[in-house]
Parts: structure tokens; sequence; C-alpha cells
């Protein structure tokens, strides 16, 4: 019976090979947090993480999506803690039960960026006009179209500029469903408008021609929250320590690390937890 | 005993998709050693796979008086990617023979070929020849009480013929009942006691190999004897 | 082509330097898809030598479904993955979402299917040379499929590369079981993904270099292997 005590060898150690790789992991202390992807693309988490770490020594594992596959995931019960920026969202989820209750953490902003040679002419101060000169032009526009933050800030904006996307939808308008990152690629190919987070900006290599045109407007304020998920639904959720991640970003340990975070010298995002 | 046989083959016949493969057919073997004569194709392959099992007869049946154990030795032998010792294990392996014994008996048989010194080999490395050596080892190792053998010596050069045939008439001498087509007809007449002629799928007929040769009772036979004839 | 020497460079700098980070990406990276495929060839040689040469209702509806499965776009495979681990699923209680064993299970899953439709055929052909004497020799079904996957291990090693490399290439559905939480199950893909999206595109493709270089590594190591084994077993 070589034959087969060969083969049980190898099912043998295949399963060992298996231990081994969840054993490596096992026995850590950790909570898992649903992000976004601007959050993550920013570098801020690998500034931040580590410090909440040293205080408490609990490791936070960051799945990063957009924000509303995040909350998506909470809502199963596959994350802990939720840290994303789309406020009627988050109210949603916590008005249904999902989760406890919605902490402002901080903020940043949102820019349109487009093509340096500007050929909509949307430069300036004011979202609305810059948006409403693009459709006019039927300008190139990349859409993240994936439920996230951003997206659900981009389609407010167009709101507001009083235009009906789905009247005017073209081929100047593409819909990539694709994260903030891949998206910003897209736009750098096609010397496309749109519109990103600041932090993902500043972090963001492969620029092109692009570069920012709109800046400043106080509608482009970009507000990121955490809720804890409701232990109450999901059992498993790690309530303790995952409000220990909550408290220690709010309070002024974690407030100020956000503060300090820069990215070539520029301030990403700016903590208000207390207002 | 002598007189039934120790094997009865009752209107025992072969159909494939339409094609008649093996023409019903009776017979009493008796003989200790029988060569299965005819011209390619003539289905002396087909009987020999039907007596061993290898094939389902689509009629007829098959009687072992008493049950006897078996071999088979192929035209082209398949050799594992092992070496000579362990392909001539594998049968005993297969019938739970326990190690030490079974590395005996092997290495015997292995020595019974003139093969003691090729037990590390790698068996896919030999010659034809040398393999065919092998597969008369692996099933001499068994130790069956009857043995057959397809066509054993057609792809090899005379010289391992010769050897072959030798290892044959060592087996059969040790007490097993030989079955063997051929078309080397003097081959048989060294070998057989006695003939099955096989033309087109039907037996024509069972004779002693020494009356076939001089007198056939068919005229396929005697075409076949005169055609054959170097 | 400037872009692409200054990855080249990034890449044998990455590699030259022993960046600590770099290595723990890459040996996760091999222990999942060498325990995937160790795993899934585990399960998928027998079953594909079961089904090469076993003869029984059902086969050949099994073997159209394994060669479909071959197909499957991975990220269908994570979300079913997904679905079934995730908290509120079915083996939500294990809680194996958003670990390595969940990567090693979703790559399983994803290569089994191409392990036991490749096994299946050169089992397949193998069972043509060997039937007769096998059955001759008295060996039974179970017998002669153990002796065939042994017989055939050099071609299967084969076999077992064409999984591993769909393994370790495997980036859809490990980024969804997986998360590509950094530390954790972040992988070779997922972090060339990462860096992709960040922009910094030759980093990517430095890391993107160091993962051809080491499936190209195996593959060659896996040539010698069977050339050798050519020689010595014919």
């Amino acid at each position: 019976m070589q034959v087969l005590d060969r083969l049980r060898r190898a099912i043998l150690l295949a399963a060992l090979s298996l231990f081994a790789v969840a054993g490596a992991a096992a026995g850590e202390r950790f909570i898992t947090v649903a992000s976004t992807t601007s959050t993550e693309q920013s570098g801020l988490f690998d500034y931040l993480l580590p410090k909440f770490t040293q205080a408490s020594g609990i490791k936070v594992r960051v799945v990063a999506l957009g924000t509303g596959q995040a909350l998506d995931l909470a809502r199963r019960g596959d994350a802990d803690v939720v840290f994303v920026h789309d406020q009627a969202a988050e109210e949603k989820f916590v008005a249904a039960g999902d989760g406890l209750r919605r902490q402002p953490v901080m903020y940043n902003d949102f820019i349109l960026v487009g093509p340096k040679d500007d050929p909509a002419q949307a430069a300036g101060q004011d979202i609305a006009e810059g948006l409403r000169r693009i459709a006019a032009a039927r300008a190139p526009f990349v859409s993240r179209g994936d439920k996230s933050g951003t997206h659900a800030a981009e389609l407010r904006y167009w709101q507001a500029a009083g235009i009906d996307l789905d009247a005017i939808k073209g081929p100047w308008y593409r819909d990539t469903g694709s994260g903030m990152g891949a998206a910003l690629n897209t736009a750098a190919a096609l010397d496309a408008y749109l519109l990103a987070d600041r932090g993902t900006w500043l972090n963001f290599r492969n620029r092109g021609k692009l570069s920012i045109l709109i800046a400043g407007d106080r509608r482009l304020f970009n507000q990121y929250g955490v809720i804890l998920v409701n232990p109450a639904r999901h059992p498993e959720v790690k309530a303790a320590d995952g409000q220990r991640f909550i408290d220690w970003l709010v309070a002024a340990a974690g407030q100020q690390a956000i503060a300090a975070y820069r990215i070539g010298g520029e301030s990403v995002f700016f903590p208000n937890a207390a207002e | 005993m002598t007189m039934s046989g120790w094997l009865r083959l009752e209107a025992l016949g072969l159909n494939e998709n339409g094609a008649r493969l093996l023409n019903p057919v009776n017979l009493t073997l008796t003989a200790g050693r029988t060569a299965i004569l005819g011209a390619n194709g003539a289905g002396k392959s087909t009987l020999l796979r039907l007596l061993h099992g290898l094939l389902r007869p689509s009629e007829g049946r098959l009687i072992w008086p008493t049950p006897l154990s078996q071999g088979m030795v192929f035209q082209r032998p398949a050799m594992l990617r092992a070496t000579v010792l362990a392909n001539v294990e594998y049968g005993l392996k297969i019938r739970g023979v326990e190690s030490a014994e079974r590395r005996r008996r092997a290495a015997a048989a292995l020595a019974q070929v003139g093969l003691g010194d090729f037990a590390k080999r790698p068996a896919r490395r030999l010659s034809g020849g040398e393999q065919q050596h092998v597969a008369l080892a692996r099933v001499w190792a068994l130790e069956p009480q009857v043995l057959f053998l397809d066509e054993p010596t057609a792809s090899l050069d005379p010289a391992s013929s010769r050897e072959v045939e030798r290892i044959i008439g060592d087996i059969a001498a040790a007490g097993a009942r030989i079955v063997m087509s051929s078309h080397n007809l003097g081959q048989a007449r060294r070998l057989a006691e006695e003939v099955i002629f096989i033309d087109h799928g039907a037996v024509l007929e069972q004779t002693p190999a020494a009356e076939f040769f001089k007198q056939p009772g068919s005229e396929a036979a005697r075409r076949f004897l005169r055609d054959e004839m170097p | 082509m400037q872009e692409f020497a200054a990855s080249l460079a990034l890449a044998a700098h990455l590699v030259s330097a022993g960046d600590a980070r770099l290595a723990g990406i890459v040996s996760l990276s091999l222990g999942v898809s060498l325990g995937a495929t160790l795993l899934a060839c585990a399960l998928g040689m027998p079953l594909g030598a079961w089904l090469a040469i076993g003869r029984f209702p059902g086969r050949h509806t099994l073997i159209v479904a394994f060669n479909a499965l071959m197909g499957l776009p991975s990220v269908v495979a994570g979300l079913f993955l997904y679905l079934l681990l995730s908290r509120a699923g079915p083996l939500g209680g294990l809680g194996l979402l958003f670990t390595p064993t969940a990567i090693v299970i979703a790559q399983t899953f994803l290569i089994a299917p191409l392990i036991v439709a490749l096994t299946r055929q050169l089992i397949e052909d193998a069972w043509q040379e060997y039937r007769e004497q096998l059955r001759s020799l008295g060996a039974r079904r179970t017998r002669a499929v153990a002796t065939l996957l042994w017989d055939g291990r050099f071609s299967l090693s084969i076999v077992g590369l064409a999984g591993f490399g769909r393994a370790i290439a495997e980036v859809g559905a490990v980024m969804i079981v997986g998360g590509n939480i950094d530390g954790v199950t972040r992988v070779m893909t997922t972090t060339i993904a990462l860096e992709t999206s960040k922009g910094d595109l030759p980093l990517a493709l430095a890391l993107s270099l160091i993962l051809i270089a080491l499936v190209m590594g195996v593959n060659l190591f896996a040539a010698l292997l069977r050339a050798w084994a050519a020689r010595r077993w014919g």
C-alpha cells in the first residue's frame, strides 16, 4: 500500500500547511474595521494604526472598500467597526439597528480634478457651476459609480447643479464602477474630469496631465464617521475592543495623530470629533 | 480430469458493434502446451483475452472445472515507472504477500529469467527484449497454474526470441499450462503439444501439434502453412 | 521602456535590500498557494483518476461539470465563498473570513477543477496503455487509480504546477475573501492591485516582475525535475 501511503502523506502535508498559515495569524488580539479605499489609499491607516496598537495592544485589520460595500459588509457582521464617509448612509445604518452610534472623527475635502488645460473651463470656486460647464461641453468625466461615499457626494453635486444626470448622460460620462485609485488612473489616461478626495489625490503618483481645478467650496466638505457594529445583532462583534478603537480615535491622542499626518507637508485630514 | 480438460468453452462467441469477432466455438483444453495459430487479424488475441477474462463473451461461457490461477504476457509489456524489482513485486503486492517474502520471490524470478543483476534498474529504460524478460519474471513470480502469452516474441530479435522461448519452456516445465498465440511456426513447433487454428474469427481445428504440421485438417490451415513456411 | 527599466531596478533593489514587508508578502503568497495546490492535488488527482477509469452513472455529467468549473470567474467563486464564510453565512461560525485559510480555500476551489480535468486526461491516456496489464495482474480499480497516479507522478507534477500558477496569480477571489488586510491577508497580487490603484505604477510593476520571476523559478525547477525523471525512469 506504498502508493496510498504516499497519497495519505500528501494530504497530511497539505492539511499541515493549511494550519501553518492559519496558525501564523491566530492568537492575536485584533479587530476588523471596514473602511474606504480613500482612507487606505491616502496612507492614513499606515500612519495611524500602529499608534493605536502601541497604546492598546490591539491590532487593527482594515478591509478597504467603497462606503456602500463597507456598510454591507458590516451589516452581515463581517466587521467590528465601520469607518466611512457618507453621512446619510451612515445614519440609515444606525437607524436600522445595524450600528450603535455614529461619531464624527475628521473631515477632508473633495476636489474636482481635471486636465490642466481645462477645455470645459470648469476651474474656480463653485462645484455646481463647474459641473454645469463640464456637462455643457460634454467634456469627458469619470465617475466612481460604485456606491462609495465619493460617488454619493458626486451625485449630490450634480443635483445641486440642477442637472438631471440620467437625462444628459452620454459617452462623455464614464461610469467606471471602480475604486478611487482605479478611477484616477482612468481619468489620467483619458484626460477626463473627476471628483476625488484630497487624501487619495495627494498620495496618487500617476497624475499625468491632471491637476486640481476646483477646491474650497463649502459643499465639498467630506465628513468621516465611525460606528460600532451592533453586538446585539452580531454576537461575534468584538464590542469592547472596537469601542476602545473608537474612543481612541475621537479622544485627544487619535485626533492629534490625525492632524499630524501629512503628505508632502500638506495636511490631509482635519480632526473634528469635538464638534 | 484429463478427459474433461482443465478449461471448457461452450458456444463461446464475441460480437462487438455488430461485427463478429469470434464465431461461437466449443473447445476443451486438455494439453499442457497449446499454440493458437492463424494469420494476423484472425482472432488469436481476442480468443486469448476471452480465455484470460479480459474480454467478456457476448454469448456462451467458459467453464473452469477447478479454478486455476492465471497470468498473461502481452506482445508489448507495460512497465511501470519503477525499478525492475518493483515491477516484478507488483503482482505479489496486490496479492498481499508480505514484503520480505515478496522481495525473495521477485529476486528468484528475476534470476530465473537471467536478469538477476537488473533489479535496481528503471524498467522502462530497458530494451524491448529485456522488458519482455521482466514481464515473464513478473508473471512467473506469481506462480500461475495457467499462463497465456500473446505473441510474446513478435517484436523481438531472433536472439531475444530464443531466450524468451527457453523461459516459456522452463515455466511449463515448472508445471504451468501454457496457451500461446504465435504466427512463428518454428516456435509453435518447438513449444506446442497441440494447435488451435483460427481463421477469420472461426476456430477451424484443434489438432495435436505433430499431426497439424504434417497434415492440417482444413484448407485454410494448409494455405497458412504454405504461406508461412520459410 | 524607461518605466520598465526603472521598475526592474526597483525590483532588484527591493529584493537585494531584503525588505521585510516584501518578504512577508512573498512568503504568504507562496505559503497559501502551495497549501492550496497540495490540497487541490490531494483531492483533485484521485477524483480525476477515478473519473478517468471508473464506469458509473453520472460520470459524463461530472466530467462536463468539472470542465465547466474550470472557466468559473474568480470573482464569482469569491462571492460564493464570501457568502458561505461571512458571519451571517452558513460557515460564519468558523471565523475564517479575512484569514489566510480563507484564501487557501478560495484558491483550492478555483484550481481543483483544473487539476481534476487535467488529471483525468492524463490518466485516461495511461489507462489505455496499462489497463490490460494491470487487470491481468489482478489490480482492482482503487489499486489501479493509485498505481496510475504514482506512475504518472512526473507528468502530474506539471498538473500541480498549472494549479500553482493559477493559484498564485489569483486576485479576484483572494481580494474578496482575504480582504487584502495589511500583514494578514495581503498577498502579491492584491498588493499589486493596491499599488496600481495608488497610481504607483513603478512599484506595482516591480512587484509584478518579482511575481513573474518566482513563477518562472518554480517552473524551471519543475522542468528540470521532469527532464531528470524522463532520463531516469523513461
